[in-house]
């Protein structure tokens, strides 16, 4: 597995000037999931790799357990799929929350410029005030309560099994989960308020997220229902230019014709690209073949969400951003808002049918067919796991595309966008290192999962070289 | 009484272990009220890591680090933290034993890095490289750390005092050991804070809490044999790893009907798999034990899936 965590590193390249010439994004761990998963019965895999990360771990729970499905050559029941998509959408809210209120929204509520001690969650409550910030905790951790109730364990889940699930909702629990739900919405709504009051209505903000410093001209990817919707659980991976036209769509084992991993000696991360393009290097803007996944890449390849109140937000947004696909990466965090009220919204539909209670939690397997892909939309992008196995349903191969992996060579070029505005005559501070941060904080890196939990911000590195090559100003954050 | 100074490393681990710390919730508010933390990286903004190298030499109370060690770097801060604390914890089951990661320690390192920056089927590599820890890119030098080539628990790099299982631990069993630790109610050095009782004494299958005797194990079953009725699973056949387990998680994964895979670390003695595999020969028939060799074709990674890196076996050379 090449899901690389801990600290990141950034190499800015002054010319003779002090000028801008360069900048490089680099990740520095490696544990290598693919190659020690063989040997495991599939079925043990989905409990296994819940552990590449305790944020996101609900995810690679589901897409493990929907490759699973695959290699048992089986559909899961109604049942249980209706349960599946309800745990994703809970673990949906619980994470989306966590990102906004540690990592996107301290940015805009305590300021882009504000001192770095004061600009993370705790600031954030200074600000926002401890009630509502004691509020909005209760809330999140409603979705905590339901990801616990159906997944086992409350961090490593290990309820997902090939063709369905290992524990069926009952009805005392149904009524209990609806009740956590709508706590959920409200929060979704919350959410929302805050990021209308504290950005859309402030003019030097929205400068920021709809200026030319944040953004970068790629081509996006998402999964759409039959109804070009977004879904997170299950659907088509649609792929769109930089224009907006639709240049690809696959299921499963497909995506090995149109996505290629390009290894590049200086990053333990690969470069995903679009393989009907070639590889072009790290470039942006028209023709380029990087594409970029998560929350606004979602809204930009889809035509609606698939719940009311979000639908109405979603609509707002490409309205105030004025194009569509959006190449503003400071709307991550927008649309990121918006996808909490979605799921929200989910969980509260999915908990009042009351069949999901229905006890038909695990289809019969049929033959081993010896290979299964697993994709959804992590918070963060398209997921993809795929195993290769015996006859008996004994991993032999792997591969996993995590969603980082494919923002990999966006978040590179956000930094060179933003470095290149910032650098010039030498003057290097402490301000650039938080504009920097500001560039790739919207796709949410999944390098060191704590940053993701608590006050924190990405642990980066910055070291900027002078024309000769020599180090001229190293910054950290940690 | 003055607050107990209390630092947090996530080393090399998922973070799953910090997640179980905020879940504590309104009880991790009210423990701050007795704990003063000093040093939580790199979760915390403005603790850096010379702030800890400034620290006086036993000035922090308590460390927690969780994740086990495989990078140089991981291993400096793991010293430095040693040097700073009077009392270190390897903080779940990657710090204590290696964890999942530690799976790696069956491979060799050229092994793993072939397989994700060479074979697999997404991967374009025509002319086969693999990251370098120095690379030159138009005159400048870009540099990577290097791994080691076999993953760490924490005590096989500086002295632990003592170990909580679970990965993660359960956010109940993180609550008693926090309150054992602010009243300073603290077992031996170098004991486990667990509750000492195994995974079966909290399940509510347990034959012997309906007063029952196990009944051998006659046939073996994966999980996706067939659905397990109310009783033992192990006695149905699955391969609960329960009696030999920690159960400080309250037997949380045989409530939802799936085996226990051993993460809570052994419930005594040393060595996780020798443990299970010697209370699996003793509960099951030579015919339940073929068929286990035949159907788990890797047993040392079924065992040791968490607890590779401390185990007799180790890894390959």
């Amino acid at each position: 597995m090449t899901r690389l965590e801990g600290h990141g590193k950034i190499t800015i390249i002054m010319d003779e000037n002090g000028n801008f010439a360069d900048a490089y994004f680099q990740t520095v761990e490696f544990r290598g999931y693919e190659k020690f998963l063989a040997g495991l019965p599939i079925e043990e895999v989905p409990r296994t790799v819940s552990t590449i990360c305790g944020v996101c771990r609900g995810v690679h729970h589901t897409a493990a357990t929907k490759a699973s499905d695959g290699v048992y050559g089986v559909e899961p029941t109604e049942t249980a799929k209706k349960i599946r998509e309800l745990f994703l959408n809970a673990h949906y809210v619980e994470d989306h929350a966590v990102i906004l209120y540690a990592l996107g929204l301290p940015d805009f509520v305590v300021g882009p410029e504000a001192d770095p001690a004061e600009r993370n969650l705790i600031g954030l409550v200074r600000r926002v005030g401890v009630d509502i910030a004691k509020e909005i905790l209760k809330k999140r951790k409603c979705a905590v309560k339901i990801f616990e109730l159906l997944g086992g364990k409350p961090i490593h889940p290990v309820a997902g099994l090939p063709g369905g699930w290992s524990k069926k909702i009952e009805e005392n629990e149904r009524q209990e989960i609806e009740k956590l739900a709508k706590e959920l919405v409200e929060l979704g709504q919350i959410t929302l308020q805050i990021f209308e009051d504290v950005i859309l209505k402030n003019e030097k903000y929205m400068e920021l997220v709809t200026g030319d410093l944040y953004r970068t001209v790629l081509n996006y990817m998402g999964t759409v229902d039959d109804s070009e919707r977004i879904n997170y659980y299950d659907g088509v991976q649609k792929i769109v230019d930089t224009r907006g036209n639709e240049i690809g769509r696959f299921r499963g084992k497909e995506y090995l014709e149109y996505i290629a991993e390009r290894v590049i000696p200086w990053s333990y991360m690969k470069f995903p690209y679009l393989k009907q393009l070639g590889w072009n290097d790290i470039r942006d803007g028209e023709g380029t073949s990087i594409y970029s996944v998560g929350p606004l890449p979602r809204l930009n390849v889809s035509e609606g969400m698939n719940t009311p109140l979000a639908q109405e937000h979603y609509e707002k947004m490409f309205e105030v951003l004025g194009e569509k696909p959006a190449h503003y990466i400071l709307s991550f965090h927008w649309a990121r808002a918006i996808e909490l009220l979605n799921a929200a919204e989910r969980v509260l539909e999915l908990a009042q049918d009351e069949s999901i209670t229905n006890s038909d939690v695990r289809a019969e397997l049929g033959e081993v067919t010896g290979e299964g892909v697993g994709i959804l939309e992590a918070p963060r992008g398209t997921l993809i796991h795929h195993y290769k196995t015996d006859d008996r349903g004994i991993v032999e191969e792997a591969n996993l595309i995590v969603a980082t992996t494919h923002n990999n060579a966006a978040i590179n070029l956000a930094i060179r966008n933003a470095a290149k505005k910032f650098v010039k005559n030498g003057e290097i501070d402490e301000k650039i290192l938080n504009y920097v941060e500001m560039a790739f904080r919207p796709y949410d890196l999944c390098l060191a999962c704590a940053t993701h939990t608590l006050p924190g911000r990405m642990p980066i590195e910055i070291e900027v070289y002078d024309s000769e090559g020599m180090l001229y100003r190293r910054l950290r954050n940690f | 009484m003055s607050k107990i100074k209390l630092a947090i490393y996530l080393s090399a681990g998922c973070a799953g272990c910090e997640m179980a710390l905020v879940d504590l919730s309104e009880k991790l508010i009210d423990a701050l009220e007795n704990i003063e933390i000093v040093w939580w990286t790199p979760t915390v903004v403005d603790l850096k890591y010379k702030d800890l190298e400034n620290l006086e030499d036993k000035s922090i109370d308590v460390a927690l680090v969780d994740g086990a060690v495989r990078l140089s770097e991981q291993e400096h801060v793991i010293k430095i933290l040693r040097q700073k604390t009077k009392v270190l914890v390897a903080f779940g089951a990657c710090a204590a034993m290696g964890g999942v990661p530690g799976l790696a320690n069956f491979h060799k390192r050229e092994e793993l890095l072939e397989t994700a920056y060479i074979n697999t089927w997404s991967t374009d590599n025509p002319d086969g490289v693999l990251p370098q820890t120095e690379y030159d890119v138009n005159g400048s030098k870009l540099t990577l750390p290097e791994f080691y080539g076999e993953v760490k628990a924490l005590h096989q790099v500086v002295d632990v005092d003592y170990f909580i299982g679970g990965c993660p631990p359960h956010h109940d069993h993180v609550a008693v050991a926090v309150e054992a630790i602010i009243k300073g109610e603290l077992p031996p050095k170098g004991s486990w804070i667990t509750s000492g009782k195994s995974v079966c004494d909290s399940c509510r299958r347990n034959p012997a809490q309906k007063g029952e005797i196990r009944k051998p194990i006659e046939k073996v079953r994966r999980t996706i044999e067939g659905t397990p009725d109310e009783e033992c699973l192990l006695q149905q056949g699955y391969l609960c790893l329960g009696p030999v387990t920690q159960g400080d998680c309250g037997g949380s994964c045989p409530q939802v009907n799936i085996p226990c895979r051993g993460c809570g670390g052994p419930v005594a003695g040393k060595d996780f798999g020798a443990r299970a595999v010697g209370a699996l020969a003793s509960l099951m028939t030579d015919e339940a034990v073929d068929e286990m060799l035949e159907k788990i074709p890797s047993l040392g990674k079924f065992l040791y899936r968490y607890s590779l890196p401390v185990s007799l076996i180790n890894r390959k050379k």
